[in-house]
């Protein structure tokens, strides 16, 4: 086992420089992410536009896997609306998931460099704790759009709403 | 740990690699690299004596005890009483009646909580410190969620040493026990015990010692502590998992009510009500770890043979050496330097997280523990999400330090 499979350089390179870093101040939604059994912990704020992401920016401390898989994504799902972040998602998802032995994963662009975990089970809810975060954000502006007829202003307030443990 | 003055400067050399040679899980490897286990403060491996203890044990005397007529059933409870009988003479205890099996640590502490608890109330206080294991604070949590009780931490410092003045001042006349670790899990320093005992019978509390992390280092001697309740987990004291002791005074547990109720805890049983065995058996309802208890009693007579104060000065010495190779790699720091530790290291490193750096170790071979260590409130002391921690046992060896600091450096280089 190469240990550069792991931490490749974009991942190392984004745990340095985390893009999208920090908080959107007005938000449409907003969740907060902790995996209690390491300590790492995020929030994600996004703007929306109808179902499709604006704007993402996520804050936080964790290890450089969950850091860098958290840059990734806010790259990654920026323009995109709710149903084509779900099937990136589930795809990721699947290569971090993987048999070891499996072919590395295709069309994931950056994202794939993720597919390392794969190798180290204990460490695959760090790569997934930004993912699951951003689908709490989803659901959490899904609820508060159903509770408050259309046009009501939302709720941001961030929901400490998973924990990947 | 200042290791035992009565060593004597002509002891034979440890024999390190006659002590790994009895632990098979040693010779496996890990990722194709030699396994380097260095946590052994969570759990520590066993050796064959104890092995095949509890393999004899499961082909030739497994009955169930205290109940059967036949013979199978007196071995088997011969063989566990036996072993009851083992750990008592470890510990020092006065009686086997003070001996109560649990399941471990965490099982003793909560027996303690809501047996002995049970007669607390509004304005009573228990004292506890800033280093302890999350199973000596939340059982105390919820005791007093139950009772009205107040719950009281000592603080600690920056070096991780307990302010021994602050915990003498938080006793009063309405603290009725003092619960504390003998050895910080998390940290690695040594309590000053004797003091705080003694500090708390000054104004009229029990003591509880948490000798989890203890009782594998150091020889321990419940009576000449003076505590009233000492606790620990077989799996530490290279024994299975699932077996640890409650050690209570005699004239303690028989005050106390039992805790679960069941078979082998009643003495008899009607529709008007039930009477209670004889200690140790009221606190230890239900079909006990048989084969737990006799791995343990086997683990207990291989470390004397091994002798404790020779572990100890073996521990201590690799614990000097282990320190004095990571002060010196680049953007590594300790967190806990008491001047008394035992053999117990946790660190971190800049720009590395801990879970990272837990996993480019785990890729050259070496087992660390990477995370809160169950005791949050010391990572929120000292500010970190988590720590690394390396920590030693009676097989660890230089070779097992070299592998670390090699790990180490190639984790700054891989991250900087
Ligand atoms: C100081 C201390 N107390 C309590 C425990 C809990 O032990 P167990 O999980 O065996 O009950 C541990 C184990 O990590 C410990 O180190």
């Amino acid at each position: 086992m190469d240990l550069k499979d792991l931490y490749r350089d974009v991942i190392l390179d984004h745990n340095k420089r985390p893009r999208n870093f920090g908080r959107l101040d007005p938000c449409d939604t907003a969740a907060d992410g902790n995996n209690p059994l390491c300590g790492d912990q995020l929030t994600v704020t996004l703007r929306l536009e109808g179902d499709r992401v604006e704007d993402i920016r996520f804050e936080g401390r964790g290890c450089a896997i969950s850091t860098a898989s958290a840059s990734l994504m806010t790259e990654a799902v920026k323009g995109m609306d709710e149903a084509a972040i779900q099937a990136l998602y589930a795809r990721v998802h699947d290569a971090l998931t993987a048999a070891a032995d499996a072919p590395p994963p295709e069309g994931l662009g950056k994202l794939a460099a993720l597919a390392g975990v794969r190798e180290f089970p204990a460490r695959v809810k760090c790569a997934s704790l930004s993912w699951h975060t951003l689908n709490a954000a989803l659901a959490h502006r899904a609820q508060n759009a159903a509770g408050q007829g259309p046009g009501a202003g939302l709720d941001p307030t961030p929901i400490a709403a998973v924990s990947t443990e | 740990m200042t290791p035992p003055a009565s060593a004597p400067a002509s002891a034979p050399a440890y024999d390190v690699a006659g002590v790994r040679s009895q632990f098979p899980v040693l010779a496996t490897t890990v990722r194709g690299k030699r396994l380097a286990f260095l946590d052994t403060a969570a759990s520590a491996q066993r050796p064959l004596a104890v092995i095949e203890a509890v393999d004899r044990y499961e082909r030739t005397s497994h009955a169930n005890v205290h109940r059967g007529v036949y013979q199978l059933s007196q071995k088997a409870t011969d063989a566990f009483e036996g072993a009851r009988e083992k750990l008592r003479r470890f510990i020092g205890a006065a009686s086997s009646r003070e001996v109560i099996f649990t399941r471990g640590t965490t099982e003793s502490i909560n027996l303690v909580a809501q047996s002995w608890g049970r007669r607390l109330g509004p304005g009573d206080e228990i004292l506890i410190t800033w280093m302890e294991h999350h199973a000596n604070i939340v059982p105390w949590q919820m005791l007093c969620e139950r009772t009205g009780a107040t719950l009281k931490v000592a603080p600690i410092d920056r070096r991780g040493e307990l302010d021994l003045e602050a915990f003498r001042a938080l006793l009063t006349p309405r603290t009725r026990i003092a619960s504390f670790i003998q050895i910080s899990n998390a940290l690695g320093t040594v309590l000053p015990v004797r003091e705080m005992i003694a500090a708390a019978k000054a104004v009229g509390a029990l003591t509880l010692v948490d000798g989890a992390q203890a009782i594998s280092h150091q020889r321990i001697d419940v009576q000449s502590l003076g505590c009233d309740f000492y606790v620990f987990s077989g799996h530490k004291l290279y024994g299975p998992t699932g077996i640890g002791v409650l050690w209570g005074r005699e004239a303690l547990l028989r005050e106390m009510p039992p805790w679960q109720g069941g078979g082998d805890m009643i003495r008899t049983v009607s529709f008007s009500g039930s009477t209670w065995n004889d200690l140790p058996w009221k606190f230890e309802a239900g079909t006990p770890h048989i084969s737990g208890a006799i791995g343990l009693g086997a683990a207990v007579d291989w470390l004397e043979t091994i002798g404790i104060d020779a572990v100890q000065a073996h521990e201590q010495s690799l614990l000097t050496q282990a320190t004095a190779a990571l002060r010196e790699i680049p953007g590594l720091r300790l967190i806990g330097e008491a001047a008394d530790k035992g053999p117990v290291i946790s660190f971190v490193m800049d720009g590395v997280h801990p879970h990272d750096l837990g996993t480019i170790l785990d890729a050259e071979g070496v087992a660390v523990r990477a995370g809160h260590h169950c005791a949050m409130p010391v990572m929120a002391f000292f500010d970190v999400p988590a720590t690394a921690r390396a920590s030693f046992g009676c097989y660890s060896d230089e070779a097992d330090i070299a592998q670390l600091v090699a790990a180490l450096r190639h984790a700054h280089e891989v991250f900087n």
